[in-house]
């Protein structure tokens, strides 16, 4: 298994990324600067949390143009698996990987909490296959703009096609603010056409201890790492 | 020559800032006044006499990086030194 972390300037989340991944694979995951030009091949690349080039201009903007990311396309054409997490989602939909667009949320709060997400019935995807539809997940949120948003076009395709990976779920009828951001539709994570990109605003690198309160994050990466393997 | 980019968000979506401003403005008592949106200007000198090749410029770096094309609407105006 060849994993790697991509780092920015303002990543913060990479080293609890990399814990997490040796805490699975037995190995360290290799870590790709932003400034890198050549990367090995590698099943999986993440891209982890944080405040990438101080989200500047707009969340994920500059770090999208960064000479790193045409590595990552490359290993994206080549069928390699890629996990965007919070900021990691920004930036992928800034790079054009996954569409539609990350807004600030809704109540204008900058939201750190855990929530529930519920598997959707999805396309083939190392990310989801582990999984049946309907599953829960705990896995906590920390971020301003995730508030994900598309047209009605974008939406019908998503929703229609199985590109949706999760959705925030309400843990009881009586809840109303189970949404952390205002998503369109709850949605908390999106795969590209062929299953392999996942960019989703929940951390689950930050859930994969009993200390963090939960380990659903760990049981999430373990059974894609798993996947993606084969 | 000077050139100033105008970006605001689309028509439809969501503009919390423009709504918290929107309330404020009403509790400080103004009412006359409706559709509030925010949005952002960037100001740069492009190293280019001819207008319409600094126009040309402007726009291409819009499309790359200025402007995220989903959700934001822009417009480019040449600045005269007066």
């Amino acid at each position: 298994m060849r994993t790697a972390v991509a780092i920015f300037p303002g990543s913060n989340c990479d080293r609890d990324m990399a814990v997490a991944i040796k805490k699975i694979t037995g190995k360290s995951p290799l870590k790709l600067w932003h400034k890198d030009t050549e990367a090995p091949n590698l099943d999986l690349i993440v891209i982890p949390g944080g405040f990438s080039f101080g989200d500047y201009l707009r969340c994920g903007a500059l770090a999208a143009r960064s000479p790193i990311i045409k590595n990552i396309k490359n290993h994206v054409s080549r069928g390699g698996a890629l996990l965007g997490v919070c900021n990691g989602f920004q930036i992928l939909i800034e790079a054009n990987i996954l569409p539609g667009s990350l807004v600030r949320n809704k109540k204008l709060l900058f939201t750190c909490r855990e929530t529930t997400l519920e598997v959707q019935d999805s396309i083939q995807s190392p990310f989801l296959s582990s999984f049946n539809t309907g599953d829960c997940l705990n896995i906590p949120v920390a971020h301003n703009e995730g508030n994900y948003i598309a047209n009605n076009e974008l939406l019908k395709e998503l929703e229609n096609n199985g590109r949706i990976a999760f959705k925030y779920k309400k843990s009881s009828e009586i809840e109303t603010d189970y949404n952390p951001n205002g998503s369109l539709n709850d949605i908390a994570g999106i795969l590209s056409e062929n299953g392999r990109v996942l960019g989703m605003m929940p951390h689950p690198e930050r859930s994969i201890s009993s200390l963090h309160g939960g380990t659903d994050g760990l049981k999430f990466l373990t059974k894609s790492i798993e996947q993606i393997v084969g | 020559m000077k050139v100033e980019v105008n970006i605001s968000l689309k028509e439809g979506v969501l503009d919390p800032e423009g709504q918290a401003i929107d309330n404020t403005l009403r509790n400080l008592g103004y009412n006359n006044f409706d559709n509030i949106r925010t949005g952002k200007q960037i100001i740069l000198n492009i190293d280019e006499t001819d207008e319409n090749e600094v126009l040309k410029q402007a726009d291409k770096m819009c499309q790359e990086l200025l402007v995220n094309i989903v959700i934001e609407n822009y417009q480019i105006n040449i600045i005269k030194d007066k």
